[in-house]
Formats: structure tokens, C-alpha cells, sequence
């Protein structure tokens, strides 16, 4: 199946409905890890909506990126119970490490580094999620050894 | 699975369930919240399943994956029925220890129980550890019994009774009434009175409305609603249809978090098993009543936790709010009438009518009634999901329920109401927790965020955070907030970085009361509560950043610097090869020295340096003592003395 076949599909399993528009994108992201080009034009196409009103949101929400994405995708938490716990200082630290900071991508496409405001795991805190992959109670000085096992 | 055309066929059903389970069958419930299963209760489920196999337990006893049972700080926990025996903070391993002792010795496995950290006690019932025993968990309580999955555990524990009464025993203005009676209030935030909401929307003109529960949970810190959502979807969405059917609505929406998997995943479980069990679709239990509901992912952004926005994001656009002359109960989604409640709002709708209005308003106080989730979290020992009823005050709830703090650390503030809340001194920790007592206190009842902060915790660097995460979330429709805010950021973030001048303060207050007047919706309106409150309460640290450049408490990087205390170095060299930056000059016995120019102030050395020497200090507001003279950071280690220093 080709990629626009497969955009069709999503498209298709929510009839191409322009009130679902959030909807269909976010299919298109999970699948993807990001929003390609070629398929937000087929998605204005197809549920006839202009291409402004699909940046607006693609660029609203958090959820949406218009750029490629790492292999490992990096979400450490900014909540406020990990900020009191020191997520700033781990936060740093993986920027240091990885010379890159929140919303970027290194030039290898390994890592993407994102901040998130709460996973919900605060007794876990501060917490650093690696692919969806829990790591609590992280300390700054232990995250290159947490980063060390992805490739 | 059929559907039931009356509501007798589902009492009938109900029965026949009833009778098929036995109360005294010992039953395994191990809690698969996210919290447990980021510290891997899933992998205990795969060897509870496999030790029950291998020991020949499975046709004895049952095992159930529940939803959060709230005490996350110790999970993977499991509550073993009817005996009530709670076992925590278990890895794989342990199970079949566990399951030897519990069903073949049928006595208990000590090693995994709570103790009591005061008597040292091991206690063995979950309600009768402390943290659950001060706990009235009305909404919150059945999760632990209940597979999320399986509309049939929520069946046999009278489920949907409360939709059969309203249908059928029940007029939508009787329903209305009951709820308008209870006094119950939005557990959203506003705090707003769910049957006057209610009311708005009935009477309003059109043929059309909708209700819609709102799981769109952004304070970050707070995490009732997903745990309600994940682990009990069905008590959410009979308290959605018995709205729909005092409102006269005809279709719902879920708007939850995309952010959370497992919630979406079992909204939309719940909502096909209570489609095919005839509890949504046409003719609801043959009583003539049709509703459906619908699940929206929402993509992520705070402000569309604001009702109006929250519905332009339902329509499929950007999620900006709008001037709310006219209410949403009467224009909301595509112009018609809609009925907007939090999810545990929803959750106590059920409870109310199957109990009704009379009990529920003796809960709690004068002017708030019943139970409220909140997620205590922050420098607290027992970090979990606590309910309790309206009134309690906030020294029980982070004493007695909570724990304390731990590391014996002193309290110094607790945050409420989330990003729009605010922070509470000491002094007013026995301040009963109401939605009015809150508000005059500075802060709110918000969601029910309860974040526990320390003397570690610097109260301008929690302002600035604060304000950090609205000015990234504020849509940027309105003036004041977006501008306000980024203002006010500006200035504390100066402050923190050691460059605070005077007159910045009164420069706060001018901008925050502004922001607070002028802005379009409650994000922007609530946004200075972070920084009024800590200004109000904690000036002092404010005016030490500004006057002294000092951080009293040692937080801010920019006002910190590390110092290794030469009298208590005992040149270990942890420090030494741990710093990323090799800012630390040491050796063999040579006592350690930070080169304060290298350092990147990340806190490694502070952090590695041995309890036993705690020889990293923090300094701030203060110059560095001189570094010592090369020939006395020499150490001489004699036979018998642990150290010496050679001058």
C-alpha cells in the first residue's frame, strides 16, 4: 500500500468529515511521528477544508509536529510535582548531553527532546519517558546512563 | 451479550451475576493504573497469571486487573479479597511468595505489607492503613474492585441502577431537582452549581443539545480524572446519560486527553459494552430514551479545558475560547445548547440519584458538599489519589492521609487548583478545604491538584514556573493575557536570574491585576493567582532575590553556587569523576576544590557526595570562602583516625 493509500484509509474511517479534522490528523501523526507535506495536502483535498485552517491547528496543538521526528522519542516531565523534584536540572542535563533542547531533533534523527506538562506518574517524579518507557526517580547524573541503551 | 429491553431483564441479569460470584472466592486485584504500570505492574500481572497456573490456584481463586487504587507512591500494590490483605511495591518475583503464603499457608507474607512508620506496626487491611483510613472514597472507591474492562464487575456492583431509577421511576424535572437539591458543584475548576447548568440548558430554546464530559485534565499534577476515566469509564458515563436525560439531550461527547492511552482506550471499551447491553442507542432499556456518545481525542493544549474553546475544538478547529456573555449552556457546540461537567462531576451524578439528594448535601460543609479527589503529589511520603469529604483541612489531608514530608524536610507551602491556584503558608494549614474557603485564602479548588512543596522549593521560581506554563499555553486571542503574561514572565524570570531591581515587584502587582480584569477567559483571569499568592505570602523571598541576590532556598541556579567544605572532604573522588564538566580539581587525598568557572551548577557533585560526609554545600547571597592553599588540602590518613588535615 502506498503512503497516500494509507492516508485514504484514515480519511476514510472518519468519512472524511470536516468536524473530525483534529481527529484524522492525529492518526496521521501516530503513524507517522510526524505530519508529511503530501498528506496534509490530500486531507484539505479530501475533507475540503483550507489548507490555513490545517496549519492553524497543526500548529496549535501540542500533539502535531510539521517536521520529522528522532528514532527515540524523549518526553521528560515538567510537571509541577517533578519541577519541585528537580526536572529542570535533569532537563539540562540531557540538553548538555544531547546538545539539543526541547523540540528538537539531533542531526542523526536519534533523539527528539520534547518537555510535557504532567504524564501523571508523580510519585514517580522527576520522570523521564524514553518511547513511552518509564524512567522515575531519575537524578541528572543518571540519565547519560539511561541514554547510553538506544541506538 | 444481549441487550436489555427493560429494567427488570437487567436486574434479572444482575442476579444470575450475582449469584454465579461467589463474595467469599478470594480474589487478586492488582492495580494497572498508569502510575502502576510505569513501575511495571503489567509484568507482575504476566507471573500472577503464570504462578497461578503453576501452583494449580486458578480455578480457586480470581484475578482481576483494577484501576488505580490511588496509593501510587507504593505501587505495584495488589488487595487480595475478601480478606482485604494489601501487598505493595511488588516486582515479578515476588509473587510467588506471595501466593505460596496467602493461598497455600493461608497466612500472610509479611515482607510486602505496609508499615506504619510511627509504631512500625505491619498492617495487613488496606483500610487500615493511615493513608486510606482518614479517606471517604464515595466516587474513587469502587476502582479497585472493578475491571475497567468488564462492564459486568461494574454491574454486580449496582451499576447502572441509578440510570434505571431515573428512566423509569424519575421524571427529567425530578432528576433535575434531585441534582439542583444536592448542592453538587463543578469539579472542574469553577466550582459552578451542576444543576443550575443543568437548568440553563433545559430551558433553553432548541431541539437539539448536547452533554459532554470534559477529561481534557491539563493542570499538570493532577490526575483524578484519568484515573477515573481508566479505571471506573462506566460510573462517568451512566452520570453522562442520566444528564443527557435531564437535559433533553440526545448525544454526548467525551473530550479526553490524546495524552492518555489508556483512558481513551477504556471510554471506548465502556461505551460499546454499554451500547450492546442497551445502556446507549435507541429506546435505552425500552424506556423510549435514545443517546449516544461519542469519544474526541483532544491534541493537546491547556486552554481547551476552558469550556468554549473545548467546544470550537469539538467543531474541529483551533480550541480558542470566546467572550462568554451568553453561556455555553445555552450556545455552546454549534450554537446549541450544551451541558460542559468535569469527569468526576459526572462520576457523582450516579450516587446522587441512587442515594439521593439529602445524603449527599449532609457530606461535607455549608456551601460544599460531598467528597473531592485530590491528587496529593510534590515533597509528600505518600504521593497518591486521595478522597475525602468537603471541610477536612488541609493539615489532615497532608499529615494524616499524606504522610508528612519526607526526608525531614520542613512544609513550607502547598500549592492548590493547578496553574490558576495558588500556594498556601503554613499558617493557614488548618484552613478547611471548601471551594469559597480556597478562593478567600488566594488560591482554588481548581481540579484538585495538591502539590506539597518544601524549604528546597524556591516560592519565585514557582511563580515563574507557573507563568512559564500559562504563557506557552495562552491561545494569544486576547491582549492582556497573552501580552500580561509574557511580561510578568520577563520580570521574574529577571528576578531569578539574579537581575531583579527595585520597583520590579510593584511592576508585578500593576500587570497582574490587569491580566486578571481584562483577559478573555479563565486562563487568562486566574493566571496571576500563582504570583499574587506568593507574593503575599512568601514577600520575603521575593525581596531577597531583588535586595540580597539570594535564594533562601537554594534553588535558583543563577543565585547558588557549589562549595565543597574542606573540613568535611575526605577527597573520595565520587565527585571528582562524576562532574560532566571536570570543574572539580581533587586527586588522591588531596581535598576536593570546585573551579567555580568551569562550573555548570548542574548539582552532580551535591547530589553523589556521600551521606555520611555531605561535604557539598550550597551558597547563596554570600562571597565563597577563599580556596585553601595547596599544601593544606593534603590529606594524612593515620591507622585508627579516619582523617586528618595537615596544616
Amino acid at each position: 500500500m502506498t503512503h497516500l493509500e494509507r492516508i485514504d484509509q484514515i480519511i476514510d474511517k472518519h468519512q472524511a468529515e470536516p468536524s473530525l479534522l483534529i481527529q484524522v490528523l492525529l492518526d496521521i501523526q501516530a503513524e507517522n511521528h510526524w505530519l508529511p507535506p503530501e498528506a496534509l495536502d490530500r486531507v484539505a483535498e479530501r475533507l475540503k477544508v483550507p489548507m490555513a485552517r490545517i496549519r492553524h491547528i497543526a500548529t496549535f496543538y501540542k500533539a502535531f509536529s510539521l517536521t520529522p521526528k528522532g528514532r527515540h522519542e524523549i518526553h521528560i516531565c515538567m510537571g509541577t510535582a517533578c519541577h519541585v523534584r528537580g526536572a529542570q536540572r535533569v532537563l539540562s542535563s540531557v540538553e548538555d548531553l544531547l546538545g539539543i533542547r526541547p523540540g528538537e531533533t539531533d542531526l542523526e534523527l536519534k533523539f527528539t527532546l520534547e518537555t510535557v506538562n504532567c504524564l501523571g506518574c508523580c510519585a514517580l517524579g522527576p520522570v523521564m519517558e524514553i518511547d513511552g518507557r518509564t524512567h522515575g526517580k531519575i537524578t541528572p547524573s543518571q540519565t547519560a546512563e539511561v541514554l547510553k541503551n538506544y541506538e | 451479550m444481549a441487550r436489555f429491553h427493560s429494567p427488570e431483564a437487567l436486574e434479572s441479569y444482575r442476579k444470575g451475576l450475582l449469584t454465579d460470584r461467589d463474595p467469599n472466592k478470594p480474589c487478586i486485584g492488582l492495580c494497572t493504573g498508569s502510575a502502576c504500570q510505569a513501575s511495571g505492574s503489567l509484568k507482575v500481572a504476566e507471573r500472577i497469571e503464570a504462578e497461578l497456573e503453576k501452583q494449580g490456584l486458578k480455578g480457586r481463586v480470581n484475578f482481576r486487573k483494577t484501576g488505580c487504587h490511588g496509593f501510587c507512591e507504593r505501587g505495584p500494590m495488589v488487595v487480595i479479597q475478601p480478606e482485604e490483605i494489601a501487598y505493595f511495591q511488588l516486582q515479578p518475583e515476588d509473587v510467588p511468595e506471595i501466593l505460596t503464603r496467602t493461598f497455600q499457608e493461608k497466612t500472610i507474607a509479611e515482607k510486602y505489607l505496609y508499615t506504619d512508620p510511627q509504631s512500625g506496626e505491619r498492617l495487613v487491611r488496606e483500610s487500615e492503613i493511615p493513608f486510606y483510613k482518614f479517606q471517604q472514597r464515595l466516587v474513587f472507591g469502587s476502582n479497585g474492585n472493578i475491571d475497567p474492562k468488564n462492564i459486568d464487575d461494574y454491574l454486580a456492583l449496582g451499576g447502572y441502577s441509578a440510570l434505571t431509577k431515573a428512566l423509569f421511576r424519575m421524571t427529567p424535572e425530578e432528576v433535575l431537582e434531585e441534582v439542583k437539591k444536592s448542592h453538587l458543584r463543578g469539579r472542574g475548576g469553577g466550582g459552578f452549581p451542576t444543576g443550575r447548568k443543568w437548568e440553563e440548558s433545559r430551558r433553553a430554546p432548541g431541539e437539539i443539545k448536547y452533554v459532554i464530559v470534559n477529561a481534557d485534565e491539563g493542570d499538570p499534577g493532577a490526575y483524578m480524572d484519568r484515573s477515573l476515566l481508566e479505571g471506573n469509564p462506566h460510573s462517568v458515563l451512566e452520570g453522562l446519560i442520566i444528564g443527557a436525560y435531564a437535559v433533553g439531550a440526545q448525544e454526548g461527547f467525551v473530550y479526553v486527553r490524546q495524552e492518555y492511552p489508556l483512558a481513551v482506550e477504556n471510554i471506548n471499551l465502556a461505551i460499546e459494552q454499554a451500547r450492546a447491553y442497551g445502556f446507549l442507542g435507541k429506546d435505552i432499556l425500552g424506556s423510549g430514551f435514545d443517546f449516544e456518545v461519542k469519544v474526541h481525542r483532544g491534541a493537546g493544549a491547556f486552554v481547551c479545558g476552558e469550556s468554549s474553546a473545548l467546544m470550537t475544538a469539538l467543531e474541529g478547529r483551533a480550541g480558542e475560547p470566546r467572550p462568554k456573555y451568553i453561556h455555553t449552556a445555552v450556545k455552546g457546540l454549534w450554537d446549541r445548547p450544551s451541558v460542559l461537567n468535569n469527569v468526576e462531576t459526572w462520576a457523582n451524578v450516579p450516587l446522587i440519584i441512587n442515594n439521593g439528594a439529602d445524603w449527599f448535601a449532609r457530606i461535607g460543609t455549608d456551601r460544599s458538599k460531598g467528597t473531592k479527589i485530590f491528587s496529593l503529589v510534590g515533597k509528600i511520603a505518600h504521593t497518591g489519589l486521595v478522597e475525602v469529604p468537603m471541610g477536612v483541612t488541609l493539615r489532615d489531608i497532608i499529615f494524616k492521609i499524606g504522610g508528612g514530608i519526607p526526608g525531614g524536610k520542613k512544609f513550607k507551602a502547598v500549592q492548590t487548583g493547578g496553574p490558576s491556584g495558588g500556594c498556601l503558608p503554613e499558617s493557614l494549614l488548618d484552613l478547611p478545604v471548601g471551594f469559597d474557603e480556597l478562593t478567600q485564602a488566594g488560591s482554588m479548588m481548581g481540579s484538585g491538584g495538591m502539590i506539597v512543596m518544601d524549604e528546597d522549593t524556591c516560592m519565585v521560581d514557582v511563580a515563574r514556573y507557573f507563568l512559564d506554563f500559562l504563557t506557552d499555553e495562552s491561545c494569544g486571542k486576547c491582549v492582556p493575557c497573552r501580552e500580561g503574561m509574557r511580561q510578568m514572565l520577563k520580570i521574574l524570570t529577571r528576578i531569578t536570574q539574579g537581575h531583579g531591581k527595585e520597583g520590579d515587584i510593584e511592576r508585578l502587582e500593576e500587570l497582574a491585576e490587569v491580566t486578571g480584569e481584562a483577559s478573555l477567559c479563565a486562563l487568562g483571569r486566574s493566571a496571576p493567582n500563582p504570583l499574587l499568592s506568593t507574593l503575599r505570602y512568601f514577600r520575603e523571598e521575593y525581596e531577597a532575590h531583588i535586595r540580597e541576590k539570594r535564594c533562601p532556598a537554594l534553588s535558583c541556579k543563577a543565585l547558588i553556587a557549589y562549595y565543597i567544605d574542606p573540613e568535611k572532604c575526605q577527597a573520595c573522588q565520587i565527585c571528582f569523576r562524576k562532574c560532566p564538566v571536570m570543574a572539580i580539581d581533587g586527586g588522591k587525598n588531596r581535598i576536593h576544590i570546585i573551579d567555580q568557572d568551569k562550573c555548570t551548577k548542574c548539582g552532580t557533585c551535591f547530589e553523589v557526595c556521600p551521606d555520611r560526609f555531605k561535604a557539598v554545600r550550597k551558597i547563596s547571597g554570600q562571597p565563597l570562602p577563599p580556596p585553601l592553599p595547596e599544601e593544606a588540602r593534603v590529606i594524612v590518613r593515620g591507622a585508627g583516625k579516619k582523617a586528618q588535615t595537615i596544616e
